[in-house]
């Protein structure tokens, strides 16, 4: 097990050092020249001029891009993710809090749409072709076809201008609670239809014809035989959809004013703030390496079949 | 080639002769013409491109008219969709942003097929240290959640709907490379592939006339998952401020001035938003008879 765990994690070491190397030249890339733009028609050429140069050198703008990388990665590997290019504040003050908005944000949808949409694809599987089935299936149809932008607008008229329940923009878990509902109730739908084919094939097995042919209680063969094989299908692909619902939460933090990096992000496109930017999308990546890293290794932990020694 | 293929492939005994072709595009065509999912989802998109290529015909305004006296009516028989901030009608609107959703889905698929099929080729196909080379590069972008991968781009190209297309269809390329390189070594290793190349073909020749057949139903099944998928992405993309900007009556776009005025005139959300979503149902309910057709072990 702690020779898998090595394993995986020495894996994980050239990825995100790729990770590094490409969010690196989305700066490179972009051809705007943020110094030119931060001080252009502002003071007259000469002191631009100099002011420009002033900045190249303070961003090491003005050395060979290997080198420029090297620094970056060791700036990053400090905790140092530069300053905004239109604040002047480190990255790292604007970026902190926002990350954790956004991880509550993504871990409270996960909840609500890992249990939503298992519970709802294991009715769905159990009662095949019955209208519980059809209904699940229909709804987990609508919920990877509606847009996530929508199905947040349609909540806040819905609840907040009809209804009157919540607020359009609380404060603290009142503000979490439609955006996490959103996002999870969207992420139930994909969760749901892997739950459901997880589960026709695990009740197709031996081992729940054996069990009921033991007369066990079909809510034993139910819970304590199938569902447990069921959910390691679910479990390898939980990895993945954190990375949906960190893209979703980009999407769902705009509509309802919740101060995470995604909105940031957003911000930081339109005013050409590369090293926002940069670093949302760096820090983005990161985490949902990390959560894959994570995965894996309780994959492995919950799965003996797994083979540790690969 | 026709011959040799009919000679390799074991015919069942028992079924009746001549034996139906189980490809190609007309069989494909008569295959889903008896799904009640492709059936709704097909006419819901071919309504989408007859809008697109003839709106100019059937709106029933012009869709960029301000008429300041009629600001934001709720639907009526005069606007059926109602107007917007600015008096514009709805339903015309929504007509002419059909022509976006057509051009973001085709595009964007265009540029993700198309990439992707060629670097998987190439992958696959090609040398060994290419193939290690341009999988490192995939893993790593593949280590990206796609919306990330997809601001990425629009950092870089800057925010328009062009940028948009592009940015959705690029993020979208190193899924088709994985699964069109994995396809085509399984591919290589058929007997087929292999009589192919004792009959003396060459590699291009067994690459886009062997091997690039049987790998397209794979890629079919997976451009029916990633296409709503995108053009969402594009849609989303638009709303934030970053692909289409307004007045472009791109459906997404149109939601943005909406949002301010979404409490007194619900429909200047709602409808724009059915827009999308019933597009997307519908390409997802046509995906889902694809796959019914193509890959049987699906649809259990």
């Amino acid at each position: 097990m702690v020779y898998y765990i090595i394993h995986r994690i020495l894996i994980a070491i050239p990825v995100i050092l790729g990770i590094l190397l490409l969010t690196f030249f989305i700066k490179a890339a972009i051809p705007t020249d943020a110094v030119t733009a931060l001080y252009e028609g502002q003071v007259t050429e000469g002191e631009a001029a100099e002011a420009i140069a002033n900045i190249r050198a303070k961003y090491h703008l003005d050395k060979p891009w290997y080198q420029q990388f090297v620094i970056y990665v060791s700036d990053v590997a400090r905790g140092d993710l530069g300053e905004s290019i239109r604040t002047r504040q480190p990255v790292m003050d604007e970026i902190g809090y926002r990350y954790v908005n956004t991880l509550l944000l993504t871990f409270s949808a996960l909840a609500i749409g890992v249990s939503v949409g298992v519970l709802s694809g294991v009715l769905a599987a159990y009662y095949k072709d019955t209208w519980i089935d059809v209904t699940a299936t229909t709804f987990s149809l609508f919920g990877i076809s509606i847009p996530a932008f929508f199905f947040g607008l349609v909540l806040i008229l819905v609840f907040s201008v009809w209804l009157r329940w919540i607020p359009v923009i609380g404060s603290g878990w009142q503000g979490l609670i439609l955006p996490a509902f959103c996002l999870g109730l969207i992420e139930a739908a994909p969760l749901s239809r892997i739950a459901r084919s997880a589960m026709l094939d695990v009740l197709g097995r031996d081992y729940i014809r054996a069990a009921r042919a033991k007369g066990m209680r079909e809510s034993t063969v139910l819970f304590r035989h199938a569902l447990p094989n069921a959910l390691l299908a679910v479990v390898t692909i939980i990895g993945l959809q954190v990375g949906n619902l960190l893209g979703g939460a980009f999407i769902i933090e705009v509509i309802f004013g919740w101060h995470g990096i995604g909105e940031l992000a957003v911000q930081a496109i339109q005013w050409r703030d590369f090293t926002i930017t940069q670093a949302v999308i760096l820090v983005g990546a990161g985490t949902y390496v990390l959560v894959n890293l994570i995965v894996d290794i309780l994959y492995a932990w919950i799965d003996p079949r797994i083979n540790l020694g690969t | 080639m026709s011959n040799l293929s009919a000679t390799l492939t074991p015919v069942p005994s028992g079924t009746t002769s001549p034996v139906r072709k189980r490809s190609g595009f007309v069989w494909l065509m008569r295959e889903l013409a008896v799904k009640r999912s492709a059936q709704i989802g097909g006419s819901i998109l071919i309504l989408l491109v007859f809008c697109a290529l003839f709106g100019n015909w059937i709106m029933p305004y012009d869709p960029f008219l301000v008429d300041a006296l009629n600001r934001l009516k709720p639907p009526s028989l005069q606007h059926p969709f109602g107007t917007d901030e600015l008096g514009r009608d709805i339903l015309s609107r929504i007509i002419y942003g059909s022509r976006y959703f057509v051009t973001i889905s085709i595009t964007a698929a265009a540029i993700a097929i198309t990439g992707g099929v060629t670097l998987g080729l190439l992958a696959g196909a090609g040398p060994y240290w290419l193939d290690s080379l341009l999988m490192r590069i995939v893993d790593i972008m593949l280590a990206y959640p796609y919306i990330l991968l997809v601001l990425a781009v629009v950092a870089i190209l800057g925010p328009s709907l062009t940028t948009a297309m592009v940015a959705v269809g690029i993020a979208a390329i190193p899924g088709y490379a994985r699964l069109v390189r994995g396809e085509v070594l399984s591919v290589r290793q058929t007997e087929y592939v292999e009589a192919m190349r004792a009959l003396g073909a060459s590699q291009t020749r067994i690459t886009f006339r062997t091997i690039l057949p049987n790998v397209m139903s794979s890629i079919i099944i997976y451009a029916s998952y990633a296409t709503p998928l995108a053009v969402l992405s594009a849609a989303a993309l638009s709303f934030l401020g970053l692909g289409a900007q307004p007045p472009i009556p791109e459906w997404g776009a149109m939601l943005v001035n909406a949002r301010t005025f979404m409490r007194t005139a619900w429909w200047t959300v709602t409808m724009p938003g059915l827009a999308i979503f019933i597009s997307i149902l519908a390409m997802n309910l046509l995906g889902n008879a694809l796959r019914d057709v193509l890959d049987p072990r699906s649809s259990r």
